[in-house]
């Protein structure tokens, strides 16, 4: 898992089966100390987090696991919104 | 699996259901002379006893943590499974 900044939204209407009900954010990969790290992406927000938002994320294949139906084509979904980090 | 230094706590209120009652922490990688490798990342503790500060060992394949917490279906991919005492890597020649 790492961290996150929620960015922003992305709107698609056509979809792959099995990833209709899935809401996309753009997120910006950030450290511990909420710098950002490595490129923006793309995830599969679980949790209905808004922009602004620090959260947390799984990637690879476990991101999958995190949606419902969980056999989808997803490698980044935002697991939790995340109060603090306390490091 | 690899060596890891725990940086600190994340707190988080709204989250998936199976994090319940799980401690997420933030870990640097480290190598063989504890030294930072890589970007830090979150893992969850499976020893409950990991603070910060402490030196960890991490194991981050999925379909091995699933098997650890039995649960086919966990979305966790970063397990603490240990709490490190001392590390010995002799010098090589």
């Amino acid at each position: 898992m790492y961290l996150g900044r929620v960015i922003g939204t992305v709107v698609a209407t056509r979809r792959v089966s099995g990833l209709e009900s899935a809401s996309f954010k753009v997120v910006q990969p950030v450290d511990h100390q909420q710098k950002p790290s490595g490129p923006v992406e793309v995830a599969v927000d679980r949790v209905s987090a808004s922009p602004g938002t620090l959260v947390m994320l799984e990637g690879s294949r476990e991101a999958a696991l995190a949606c419902d139906p969980w056999f989808v084509p997803v490698d980044a979904a935002i697991v939790g919104l995340v109060d603090e980090v306390d490091t | 699996m690899n060596l890891c230094r725990v940086l600190g706590t994340v707190v988080a209120t709204e989250k998936l259901p199976v994090f319940d009652g799980r401690k997420i922490l933030v870990v640097q990688p480290l190598d063989e002379k504890q030294q930072p490798l890589g970007k830090s990342f979150l893992a969850i503790d499976h020893s409950s006893c990991a603070g910060k500060g402490d030196l960890v060992l991490v194991m981050n394949e999925g379909s091995g943590v699933r098997q650890v917490l039995q649960d086919k279906t966990a979305p966790i991919r970063s397990l603490i499974v240990g709490v490190v005492d001392a590390v010995d890597v002799p010098k090589t020649a």
